[in-house]
């Protein structure tokens, strides 16, 4: 059984993907443009998902591509908070500049803080990430200086600027984090970087045998991740002005990032998208109910995982084979070259091996 | 009518096929070998006849029963029996243990722990030892002897004699027509052709997932043997 | 300070969370699977127990029993009806999925009972002591727990070592392929490993719920001290679990009696240095290769 080897050269955009392009692009324009347009309530509600899509892309990156499933991605996120609160209310520093430093701030956290949870595998690793963030959370609950249990407020940090120039500036940060996230996701995974965090997917002791740096990959992914939480922390924080340790460690804040990347469609970028607005309809038509969106929102979560794995997005493109972001690489075999019949499969002239 | 009749049998892993149409046939009281390259087929053939693997119903018949696609914890209990490839002894249990977990969905039989420590004394020594810590052909011993607390009409042995030296190999092999008379028949895969055509009473040979050759030793030349092995 | 009371106290203590700590050892030693929703299932128990003798009236001693029996029967059915569903190589169905029932539950227990905090009815227990002399007294309850849980670690070990099941707990947890070869039915053997799993939680979230107030967020934490224990003592070993979970009860006791604030924040930083200075716990099990 033998076959010439196929010449065949790697092609990334789909027809799809051509037309996504444009499409991000417009509709970034628009969301940045809303301050002119756009009434505040609507703002708000823009500004959040923006936030929480970030969020999803990040732990998407992190668990759907790097195999690290984290439930204490939350920690980050308190810090980023607490960081703004030492900043803004402590060091009066311009809170919107404050932002990105609480992103660092983070970071740098992250760093010690994955020499020692990247010691457990899998699911151990999931609850360390959670001890750790419960071990910042406490942390932050007995400083005194900055709220302790009970928590402080962050009014008095933002009378710097005028009620409109508030709202545009969190919306322009909240739409460079969403779309930010999404380019970072999309770049990285487009580069060599990427083709290995793929494989670490698949099978991480091939990639390692292959000689795949994968701690070194999966410790940038993992700060990365927290880089981006800490950022939406101190954002979510510049919004609600008022923070407290059960709020800003509250688990739920990886509930709704898993959530939304499970039920929207893991290891693609797309799928967190959809499963951001799922979120977002969810509570907005369960918001009487009290606490019944997150109930249906797990449900939602189990099932998917159950039924379909591959999350909304996987379906649709299972049978659409639509792709608006592609990420995957595939080699289009040049025609004219016989290939073996085998099994269920039948040769075609112009055959795609989709990787 | 044959204790096992297997007739056009296909195997899937995915969208890979690797078995394509495969039939054979074991009698009551026989001792059938399966020759062949690697990656023909033998060790998936077996896998689905024990019920790891997918299969439309009727294509394996065992006593009367289609048992193609049946859980394989239920074809233990009609009495199948697998010595699996690489003997896949628990290491948490003691050889004591792994035998009797080899009793676990027992039939009444000849085969209890003292025969079995009979027919391998070697084992009784090694009793409390963990199932792993022992030699190649002592694992295999355990192996067999754990196929047989079941009290098997029909053992289906994977490579029995893989990475073990050729004396420890005889040794094996001179015990198996004892287990014959006894009353459980043997469905033997086997990288040793000659220790295959030693003793079985029909060979099959497997190429590329489909059977090439089937007849008794006697029929068989060598160079039909070669061409069904390797592919004409 | 009473230094000696306060070791012996959180000694004690570790007894509840080797309790804990037992239930998730066995779920994951017999099927790789780390329940996330472990501290939520303890907290479930308290509160059937709950209203099974303060709605329905049932005395205690009737519905305590009757409750643990109601979580061995759940756990053999969410094994048999989802869970078995999701295992198999890839870990991440298992834990996404037990996170999801994990945050359900809080919020169904949250919607159902409010977020006010309750207690079980121990009559009395919770408040007896007995005097040791020197002036040293221990609690009836924590020792009761403690012997509650030596019991519990004990019949388990006996389970696994003299039983037929537990022969073929070990066998599917070394090899679930082989063990289908045995004739063993995997996916029932699964159903009552979790049975049992339950059944541990059950009687470890009515002592805790005699023990100290509850509501429904309380269950992440129990997971967490339960995984503390775990790792401190070393995986695959449950007698070490019941060493894990006494070092981490010192530990915070130690730290309680230092400031109220920290007490938490103790035990986890003792979990951490475990894991950074010796990650494979404090008597590990190692498996035959």
């Amino acid at each position: 059984m033998s076959v010439n080897a196929p010449s065949g050269r790697i092609v990334r955009a789909t027809r799809a993907s051509r037309f996504g392009g444009l499409a991000a692009i417009v509709i970034v324009a628009a969301l940045a443009a809303m301050p002119w347009w756009g009434e505040r309530s609507a703002m708000r509600t823009v500004t959040e998902f923006l936030y929480i899509l970030a969020l999803a892309q990040l732990w998407n990156l992190m668990a759907g591509f790097g195999g690290l499933v984290s439930i204490g991605q939350q920690g980050f996120l308190g810090i980023g908070g607490y960081v703004l609160v030492l900043l803004a209310l402590k060091l009066g520093v311009d809170p919107f500049l404050a932002v990105p430093l609480c992103g660092v701030a983070a970071a740098l956290v992250a760093c010690p803080t994955a020499a020692v949870v990247f010691r457990l595998r899998g699911a151990y690793f999931a609850v360390g990430t959670w001890v750790v963030s419960e071990v910042f959370r406490l942390t932050f609950a007995n400083i005194i200086w900055l709220g302790a249990g009970t928590g402080t407020s962050l009014t008095s940090a933002m009378t710097g600027h005028g009620a409109w120039k508030r709202e545009a500036i969190t919306l322009w940060m909240a739409v460079a984090m969403g779309a930010g996230s999404i380019a970072l996701v999309y770049l990285l995974l487009r580069s060599r970087m990427g083709l290995a965090l793929t494989a670490i997917r698949d099978s991480e002791v091939a990639s390692r045998s292959l000689g795949v740096g994968v701690p070194r990959i999966k410790f940038i992914v993992y700060v990365l991740s927290a880089f981006g939480c800490g950022m939406v922390g101190a954002l979510v924080y510049v919004t609600k002005l008022r923070i407290s340790p059960d709020a800003a460690f509250d688990i739920n804040w990886t509930a709704v990032m898993i959530f939304a990347v499970v039920i929207g469609g893991i290891g693609t970028i797309e799928g967190p998208i959809i499963g951001c607005l799922i979120y977002f309809l969810l509570r907005d038509a369960l918001a009487d109910y009290g606490a019944w969106y997150l109930i249906a929102l797990g449900a939602l979560a189990v099932i998917a995982m159950v039924k379909a794995p591959r999350g909304i997005w996987g379906l649709v493109q299972a049978r659409y084979d639509l792709r608006f972001f592609p990420v995957q690489r595939r080699i289009v075999v040049a025609p004219a070259v016989p290939l073996p019949r085998g099994g269920r499969g039948r040769p075609t002239a112009d055959s795609e091996i989709r990787r | 009518m044959s204790l096992l009749a297997v007739d056009r049998l296909d195997a899937f892993y995915g969208d890979f096929q690797a078995l394509f149409g495969v039939g054979l046939e074991v009698g009551e009281g026989e001792i059938v070998a399966v020759i062949g390259a690697n990656g023909a087929g033998k060790s998936t053939f077996l896998r689905s006849v024990a019920g790891l693997l997918a299969a439309r119903r009727d294509a394996i018949v065992f006593a009367g029963q289609p048992i193609g696609g049946a859980p394989a914890h239920t074809i233990v209990g009609m009495g199948v029996a697998m010595v699996p490839e690489g003997r896949k002894l628990f290491p948490s249990l003691s050889v004591e243990e792994n035998l009797r977990i080899g009793a676990y969905r027992g039939r009444p039989g000849p085969w209890t722990l003292d025969r079995v420590w009979r027919l391998f004394p070697r084992l009784a020594e090694r009793r409390r030892v963990s199932g792993t810590a022992m030699s190649g052909g002592e694992q295999q011993m355990a192996a067999i002897g754990r196929a047989l607390m079941s009290n098997p009409r029909l053992m289906l042995c994977d490579e029995i004699s893989l990475g073990l030296a050729p004396v420890v190999v005889r040794e094996l092999y001179a015990a198996l027509p004892g287990v014959v008379a006894e009353g459980c028949s043997l469905l033997v895969i086997e990288q040793d052709i000659g220790q295959a055509l030693r003793i079985a009473d029909r060979v099959y040979c497997f190429q590329e997932g489909r059977v090439t050759l089937a007849g008794r030793p006697a029929e068989l030349t060598r160079e039909r043997i070669a061409a069904a092995y390797f592919g004409a | 300070m009473d230094w000696v009371s306060v070791i012996l106290e959180g000694a004690l203590l570790g007894g509840l969370y080797a309790l804990f700590a037992a239930g998730l050892s066995l779920a994951f030693g017999i099927m790789r699977l780390v329940n996330l929703a472990h501290g939520d299932f303890i907290v479930v128990s308290a509160y059937i127990a709950l209203f099974l003798a303060q709605t329905v009236g049932l005395h205690p001693l009737v519905a305590y029993p009757l409750a643990v029996a109601i979580m061995g029967l759940v756990g053999f059915l969410l094994q048999r009806g989802l869970l078995n569903r999701v295992m198999g190589d890839d870990i991440m169905p298992p834990l996404l999925v037990t996170f999801g029932i994990s945050i359900m539950l809080q919020n169904l227990l949250l919607q159902i009972f409010s977020a006010d905090t309750r207690g079980l009815v121990g009559g009395g227990l919770q408040t007896a002591s007995l005097a040791l002399g020197h002036g040293i007294a221990i609690g009836w309850l924590p020792l009761l727990t403690m012997g509650v849980a030596v019991a519990v670690i004990g019949a388990l070990q006996l389970l696994m070592v003299r039983t037929r099941l537990g022969l073929a707990f070990r066998a599917t947890s070394d090899d679930q392929t082989t063990a289908r070869l045995m004739g063993i039915d995997t996916r029932l053997i699964y159903a009552v490993a979790m049975a049992v799993a339950l059944v541990v939680v059950a009687i470890a979230g009515i002592l805790f719920a005699i023990r100290t107030t509850f509501d429904p967020a309380s269950g992440p934490s129990r997971l967490i001290f339960a995984f503390e224990a775990v790792i401190i003592g070393g995986m695959g070993s449950l007698w070490g679990t019941l060493v894990g979970g006494i070092i981490l009860g010192i530990t915070q006791a130690i730290g309680f009696a230092l400031s109220p604030g920290i007490g938490l924040l103790f035990g986890h930083l003792a979990f951490l240095a475990v894991l950074v200075f010796r990650p494979q716990g404090l008597f590990p099990r190692t498996r035959g290769a």
